[in-house]
């Protein structure tokens, strides 16, 4: 491991993680790969495929509070809306499955901007005040809007499609496949950003952003763009669950979502990579009797909390 | 009559009453929020889930002991003031030197467990509550029917909130607990005993937010879910309002009542979004609040 | 009369020899909102009927088994889909009863649609379920927004309400009520003026005042569950009916008017297909439902009734198929191919587009005075039969009868 002498100009360098952190998190990576792939055999694939959207949308959630330090209260908005577009887009534009989760995505990428430009401006409880209120305006524009079917949502018509034209959605195998890759490709991005110097800025700010700040670093720009981010994977998993359970609804963009986010990713251990994946499952949906699962998860959660 | 803006007159003013009949509501809450903000630096979101435990309490008193509207007036603020100073004693004592988030998420979790446990109980079909004999019935007052009821509810409001107003800002007592607030090692240094005074604080604020439970029972659908209902809107109003702010909270509340009786009469599909967007203007403009003093 | 019908039953079955007493298992599924608006017009109350019924059937047919499950759908449509979906896909629930919120059970028409189950709805308004939405797995029993508005709106008019002003299309019913309302007017060739108010309003005084001073003869309240409860209970603190206006409420139940008390809800006019009080056989019924449900204080609901009579005939139609193949599509056909007959309902049937139609009845509650015992909600203002109260079929657009 190699000794950097620092210059205080240079770019700050997190200490490279040391081998043993680095094994633990592989082994840890595998595990959680290995018991999704086995995982459909013992239980119902589409309360798991379910929970993988959950458990994308908590990661998501986590990089903007664990990483950056800011607490969006409203981040049901981009899940939601990022579901409610997928679906339309599927149900009456006829887009293929990739194409309307690209759609779905692409919104809470919008959102995200426009939000995050706004919610920037403040800090601390009145930045989570301000997400709220737009969530909230966004919940009720959703409650009235025409195409987003109001109370009953986007209930029938929304086809899971054949993914590229080529393979058909509605064997559950398939489609359990599909969400699988999203979700890991979702994580393994998150785990780059984080990882990354663009992570370490994030870190620094979460830390003391006035450091930061006199070190140079525009740390609006940073906040936002780790905003969009959040949002974009937030509607990537909205866009996934709709596809997968083929309706859109308000549930996804009323504020106990975000407040159900929120608790998954303090169940599962805020700034941990691995906590918030762990919980959706556990700590979702109670009333459906599905037993708790990603064990694996949580180990690896102890690993380094 | 004569008409504004194509509204008739008597129209406009029955919604401005009715607009103030819901900012008294409003006021109340933002009240007891107010309070505890600004004196424990707590953001109570469980305050939603004790108006309905308000609420609830009038109506299990009439169910088991037959006491109706004022005895639950008075005893079933003071039964939930007492379960929020348990609260204050066991879980939120620890939170006071955190960030505000904490307390945030703490209370959210409380409020998620109360509602829970009602709902358990009660279902989540409403629960009968009729408006007290001595109050039933309205006046004419020419240009809309006034219940007696809601006047009562304004009057009530407009007392409890000056009343509160008075005591924080203009007694010795209130001198107190802005000072212990502010500087706690300090007047602890003067032998007043501040951790009680705290928690009494917390114990009064809730009670502010079951006596708008009682008050809301006859006239609004006593279910688990009433508070949670309101509380977002309730938020808006002391967010707007300033977030320690003791006047703030009251004025805002009578006055975005105003504005969203305002808003029905004249551009009904907006009348849920204009709080929120008045709240994220003012964030943006004046993160303080209105007539808030800390940034 | 039922004990008859059993015995020829069973005379029959023995005539024809044992060969044809084919064992037959199912499993039914309830799916209700357990814990939540509807949890008293639905719910366990519908557990408890369907207990019944099964008690009922299987009495007289031994051969049949029935297994019972029962989930909680919270109002929420992902919910809902989810409990269908893991029911007709890993607990092999071969029919699904009940759903009222007409979003859910949208959804869960979908799902049985797919997954070729048998969907008998007994809770949910919505008329599209028998109309653009049908499809050959869904039967709609007890009631519909259509059925709903032709019966109040119609009777108010000859009661003589001519001008109505309608009322807040509230989160529940908002993408039904307003066809509904057009409808009711039409219906009723009167002057309607039609307020929306947003929607999941707590208080409706505004749009109360804004009828109130319109001095239409009748408001009509086209919400549902806790809002209609809200605004009834507001109308009355305004005292609009007292002043001479009358309500109408679209989709009001005998459970919402216990909650309210006579107080407050005296002279609302509704329409329900079943009334606990209206004969010996209900209130023997009721009685009996009251024990399952171990709730002396409650009164079953049309909706209740509606999940006893549904499984009932759903039970027969699936013995009738015997040994045969008996998934969705073919269970479905032959109850529309048998005449509906229970103690319930009496006389009807389950038409082409899944609507099974009975008589209605339009009630009035009545006043605290009036009201002799514990339960006494309504008096009956006019019955309306069978072949009148529902959407004529050809016009229901319904894919399965004009395709």
């Amino acid at each position: 491991m190699e000794q950097r002498v620092s210059d205080p100009l240079d770019t700050p360098q997190a200490a490279k993680p040391s081998l043993l952190r680095r094994q633990s998190e592989t082994i840890a990576f595998v595990v959680m790969v290995a018991a999704l792939v086995i995982a459909p055999f013992f239980t119902y694939p589409l309360f798991l495929m379910q929970a993988m959207c959950f458990a994308l949308f908590a990661c998501a959630f986590n990089l903007l509070i664990g990483y950056v330090g800011l607490l969006s209260f409203g981040h049901a908005l981009y899940f939601g809306w990022g579901s409610y577009l997928s679906a339309y887009a599927a149900k009456s534009w006829g887009l293929s499955p990739e194409l309307a989760i690209v759609v779905g995505t692409a919104t809470g990428a919008l959102l995200g901007l426009l939000a995050g430009s706004l919610a920037i401006r403040r800090q601390g409880i009145y930045f989570a005040m301000i997400t709220l209120a737009l969530a909230q305006m966004m919940f009720f524009f959703a409650l009235q809007a025409k195409f987003t079917g109001g109370e009953d949502g986007i209930i029938q018509g929304v086809t899971r499609g054949h993914l590229f034209g080529l393979i058909d959605l509605k064997n559950e195998a398939n489609m359990y496949i599909v969400v699988l890759a999203i979700f890991l490709a979702g994580f393994t991005f998150i785990y780059r950003i984080i990882h990354s110097p663009f992570g370490e800025v994030l870190k620094a700010i979460r830390e003391n952003e006035q450091r930061a700040i006199s070190l140079g670093y525009k740390t609006d720009r940073y906040k936002l763009v780790a905003f969009v981010l959040s949002a974009t994977l937030a509607g990537c998993a909205g866009a996934t669950k709709a596809i997968v359970v083929q309706l859109a609804s308000l549930t996804d963009v009323n504020w106990p979502m975000s407040g159900e986010v929120v608790l998954m990713t303090l169940v599962g251990g805020l700034g941990t990579i691995f906590g918030p994946s762990s919980a959706p499952s556990s700590s979702w949906r109670c009333s459906t009797n599905s037993p708790p699962w990603a064990s694996g998860c949580w180990l690896s959660k102890e690993l380094f909390s | 009559m004569f008409e504004i803006f194509g509204i008739p007159s008597n129209a406009l003013f029955g919604q401005l009453l009715i607009g103030l009949i819901n900012g008294s509501f409003y006021a109340l809450l933002s009240l007891g929020l107010a309070v505890i903000f600004g004196m424990l630096n707590i953001i109570n979101f469980s305050h939603g889930a004790q108006y309905m435990l308000g609420a609830f309490v009038a109506y299990l008193i009439l169910q088991y002991s037959g006491l109706g509207y004022w005895p639950a007036l008075v005893i079933a603020p003071i039964v939930v003031g007492i379960s929020g100073v348990i609260v204050e004693r066991l879980f939120l004592q620890w939170l006071y030197k955190l960030d505000h988030l904490y307390g945030l998420l703490l209370t959210f979790g409380l409020a998620l467990i109360i509602e829970g446990i009602a709902r358990n109980f009660f279902g989540s079909a409403g629960l009968p509550y009729t408006v007290p004999e001595s109050l039933r019935g309205g006046q004419n007052l020419g240009f809309m029917f006034l219940p007696n009821y809601r006047a009562w509810v304004i009057v009530a409001s407009l007392t409890i909130c000056f009343g509160t107003w008075f005591v924080i800002e203009r007694t010795r007592l209130g001198a107190y607990l802005r000072a212990a607030t502010e500087n706690p090692t300090l007047v602890r240094a003067f032998g007043i005993n501040v951790p009680r005074m705290i928690t009494l604080t917390y114990g009064f604020g809730v009670a502010l937010a079951a006596v708008a439970g009682v008050m809301a029972a006859p006239i609004y659908n006593v279910s688990p879910q009433m508070g949670s209902e309101l509380i977002i809107v309730v938020f808006a109003v002391v967010v707007i309002g300033g977030m320690g702010s003791i006047l703030g909270a009251i004025v805002t509340g009578f006055g975005l009542g105003v504005i969203e009786g305002l808003t029905k009469v004249f551009f009904p599909e907006a009348s849920n979004t204009v709080i929120f967007v008045i709240m994220a203007i003012v964030l943006l403009v004046r993160p303080a609040g209105l007539f808030g003093r800390r940034a | 009369m039922r004990k008859t019908l059993g015995l020829a039953a069973l005379a029959a079955i023995l005539a024809c020899g044992t060969a044809n007493a084919q064992q037959i298992n199912v499993k039914i599924g309830v799916l209700s909102d357990m814990s939540s608006l509807y949890a008293d017009i639905g719910g366990p109350g519908s557990v408890a009927a369907a207990k019944m019924a099964i008690a009922d059937y299987t009495k007289d047919h031994p051969n049949v088994k029935v297994e019972l499950v029962s989930g909680d759908h919270q109002n929420k449509p992902d919910v809902g889909t989810n409990i269908a979906n893991q029911w007709f896909d890993v607990d092999k629930v071969d029919m699904i009863i009940d759903v009222p919120n007409s979003g859910v059970a949208l959804a869960v028409s979908q799902v049985a649609a797919n997954k070729n189950g048998i969907f008998i709805v007994s809770g949910a308004a919505a008329s599209t379920l028998t109309g653009e939405k049908c499809n050959a797995n869904t039967v709609h029993w007890t009631y519909d927004t259509w059925m709903l508005a032709n019966g109040t709106g119609k009777a108010m008019v000859k009661t003589g309400g001519d001008t109505c002003s309608s009322s807040p299309p509230t989160t529940r019913s908002v993408t039904r009520s307003r066809p509904t309302l057009r409808r009711w007017s039409r219906r009723t060739a009167a002057r309607c003026s039609a307020r929306s108010v947003p929607l999941n309003t707590n208080d409706f005084s505004s749009f109360l005042l804004q009828a109130q001073s319109s001095k239409a003869k009748v408001i009509g309240l086209a919400n549902a569950g806790g809002d209609t409860i809200n605004s009834i209970k507001q109308a009355a603190e305004f005292g609009i009916v007292k002043g001479g206006q009358s309500l109408a409420g679209l989709l009001v139940f005998s459970s919402d008017v216990n909650a309210l008390g006579l107080q407050t809800a005296q002279g609302l006019a509704l329409t329900e297909t079943w009334y606990w009080d209206a004969n010996d056989t209900n209130r023997a019924w009721t009685k009996r439902w009251q024990t399952e449900r171990a709730a002396a204080n409650k009164y079953p609901t049309m909706i209740h009734a509606g999940v006893y009579a549904g499984i009932l005939h759903y039970l027969k139609a699936r013995e009738a198929i015997g040994a045969g193949a008996a998934d969705g599509k073919t269970v479905v056909a032959k109850m529309k191919s048998i005449p509906t007959d229970d103690t319930l309902f009496g006389k009807g049937a389950v038409r082409a587009d899944g609507r099974v139609t009975h008589p209605a009845y339009l009630f009035e509650v009545k006043k605290p005075e009036e009201s002799k015992y514990p339960g006494d909600f309504y008096k009956l203002r006019a019955t309306i039969p069978a072949d009148e109260a529902f959407r004529p079929l050809n016009e229901g657009k319904c894919p399965l009868v004009s395709g």
